[in-house]
């Protein structure tokens, strides 16, 4: 029953049915809107609907490729970044390697993940204010802390305007940043290791290895994928950095120019009143995601290339083990 | 092996795990115990001990914005947001893994690279559209797509191919059974711990978003949470007063707090799910 072809059909069809509710939302909010913003980007569009609009073709691309601001701010987005996944990949590696050692078998991992990752779930504004007020040089409390911890050694501290000078406000934020996001990287390691079959672990109990050894032959290699993923997993987002870095400076501010981030450079064009361009903003936005485009190619590229090298790794060991 | 150098290694990792967890809580600690306090006290000095003025914030703070407003306006974001990606992405996701109609492999393919795009390639296409459809300072832009996720479908897919064995469908059509009904007697519930994941962080995506809905919300009585928190920093008068403005964020923080504390397992095991997946 209901096994023939034409039932099997009649049963098949009715996908169309399940998808169609998805497939019409997907076409007008998500193909849609990618489409008419590539659409713009090709036309000198001032305000979207608003006045005549022509054809223009490359040459809101080629102002992106000459305009030294929207460089100034991939250049901004990606060294924050840059301090950011140091930090938060960093403190995330420390943290797997200390809770997948197999001497000291730390416990609690349960509990310290929720606490690392409590941070993350914080809305961006609202860490923004959070530091913001904390961070205000001559009221904030952290400035007062780092005071009085001056004075307990009897020296004298000039307060920091941490948010508000070009040379601590990009590293700040990046700081933030870590501090939001290293709980996640951690859990996602920690699922790397936890992927780890149980038998490699053993085999090396058996064996008589060493945490270390461990460490550097089994676990460090079966993460690097993972650590490899993280790492552009957060580029990617990380290019797209808007929240923190936007509600926390001040186009006025004197730091204004060394965090303001493509996102925040396409915002100016594409929503702020008064500097409207949407013709310049959606070639940004297209710019932008070649940008991301590239790097997710050399992601994959660098992924075969391990698990080439892997495959034959494993092979030579076979082959070892055979002749032996 | 387990000497005395042992435990004292061990107890110093624990005590630097523990110095970690109080970093990633001290902030928001300050943040209720100045809450308490009034604007000169927090300029004078420091401290960890409450202080009285947590009334004089709290009028301070609903003097200039309505926070519970906010709240109630990102519920009404973020429900029905939610429940819509819930529903349609198990439906989508169901009928791509076990259906073979023509267009599946395309579709998935589809829904695979939208996944990929960054979401504000689209925003100014979206803005456009909002504008054309009369959608500007209305909920549905910001409920409606999400009925289309890839992300979600694409974790749906995977995960009712691991859980749900075809026989199970065939042997409901034996039954009888209607494919609608399979799929809402059936399917809905052997999915859902993989549904109730992707939610809870769908929830807390909508609940915490900030760039889609400052685009296209600009009335003050609509915005959400986040948009409204935004506004802090145009107004002055808050600003003079900064336990006020600790008090403003520690409300935000406080729903998405209760929600963490109910769910943090959904929500870890959905990162380590995103992972693995990979």
């Amino acid at each position: 029953m209901g096994k023939n072809k034409n039932g099997l059909k009649k049963y098949d069809n009715v996908g169309y049915f399940f998808v169609l509710p998805f497939v019409i939302v997907f076409c007008i909010f998500s193909v849609y809107p990618v489409l008419r913003t590539l659409y713009f980007s090709f036309t000198n569009a001032k305000i979207a609907g608003v006045g005549v609009t022509s054809w223009v073709w490359f040459d809101n691309y080629k102002r992106v490729f000459t305009d030294k601001f929207f460089w100034r701010a991939l250049w901004n987005t990606v060294r924050i970044w840059g301090v950011n996944i140091v930090l938060q990949l960093g403190l995330a590696f420390l943290l797997t390697i200390v809770f997948s050692d197999i001497k000291y078998k730390i416990k609690g991992l349960g509990i310290f993940r929720i606490i690392y990752y409590l941070p993350n779930l914080i809305a961006a504004t609202s860490v923004a204010f959070l530091f913001q007020t904390l961070l205000d040089w001559r009221y904030g409390t952290f400035n007062q802390i780092i005071a009085s911890i001056y004075r307990l050694f009897g020296a004298n501290y000039t307060p920091v305007d941490w948010l508000g000078s070009s040379a601590t406000a990009g590293v700040t934020i990046a700081v933030i940043s870590s501090w939001m996001w290293f709980g996640n990287s951690f859990i996602m390691l920690m699922a790397g290791v936890q992927g780890i079959s149980k038998d490699y672990f053993e085999a090396a109990a058996i064996d008589g290895a060493g945490r270390w050894t461990v460490f550097g032959k089994i676990t460090l290699p079966l993460l690097r994928p993972m650590l490899l993923y993280v790492a552009i997993t957060s580029l990617i987002g990380g290019l797209q950095m808007f929240d923190l870095p936007y509600l926390m400076s001040n186009p006025a501010g004197a730091s204004y120019n060394s965090v303001y981030t493509v996102v925040m450079y396409l915002y100016k064009f594409g929503f702020t009143t008064g500097t409207t361009q949407t013709g310049y903003a959606s070639a940004i936005a297209y710019v932008l995601f070649l940008i991301i485009l590239a790097v997710s190619i050399i992601q994959l590229k660098v992924f075969n290339q391990d698990e080439e090298k892997a495959a034959a790794r494993r092979a030579k060991k076979r082959a070892s083990s055979k002749t032996k | 092996m387990n000497g005395i150098g042992y435990k004292i290694k061990k107890t110093i990792l624990y005590i630097l795990l523990i110095l970690l967890s109080v970093v990633c809580m001290f902030p928001f600690l300050l943040m209720i115990v100045n809450a308490t306090r009034s604007g000169s006290e927090i300029m004078k000095s420091f401290t960890l001990i409450p202080s009285v003025y947590l009334k004089e914030n709290w009028a301070t703070v609903f003097k200039y914005f309505n926070l519970f407003l906010g709240m109630w306006n990102s519920l009404k974001v973020a429900v029905p947001s939610t429940l819509l990606c819930a529903y349609f992405s198990a439906m989508t996701a169901y009928a791509l893994a076990m259906y073979k109609f023509k267009g599946n492999k395309v579709l998935f393919m589809t829904i695979l690279i939208f996944m990929m795009i960054p979401g504000q390639l689209g925003l100014i296409g979206f803005y456009n559209l909002c504008t054309k459809l009369h959608l500007v300072n209305s909920y549905i832009p910001l409920i409606i797509p999400a009925i289309a996720s890839p992300g979600t479908v694409f974790f749906l897919r995977q995960y009712v191919l691991s859980v749900m064995p075809p026989s199970l469908i065939e042997a409901a059509r034996i039954d009888g059974a209607s494919e609608l009904y399979t799929f809402h007697r059936i399917a809905i519930p052997i999915m859902s711990p993989g549904i109730a994941t992707m939610s809870i962080m769908g929830f807390i995506g909508g609940w915490n978003a900030y760039l889609l809905p400052m685009i296209i919300l600009n009335k003050n009585e609509k915005f959400t949470l986040p948009v409204m928190m935004a506004t802090l920093r145009a107004s002055t008068d808050i600003t003079a007063n900064q336990g006020a403005i600790y008090l403003a964020v520690a409300i935000s923080v406080i729903p998405i707090l209760l929600v963490f504390a109910f769910f943090s397992k959904y929500i870890i095991s959905s990162i380590s799910a995103g992972a693995v997946k990979e």
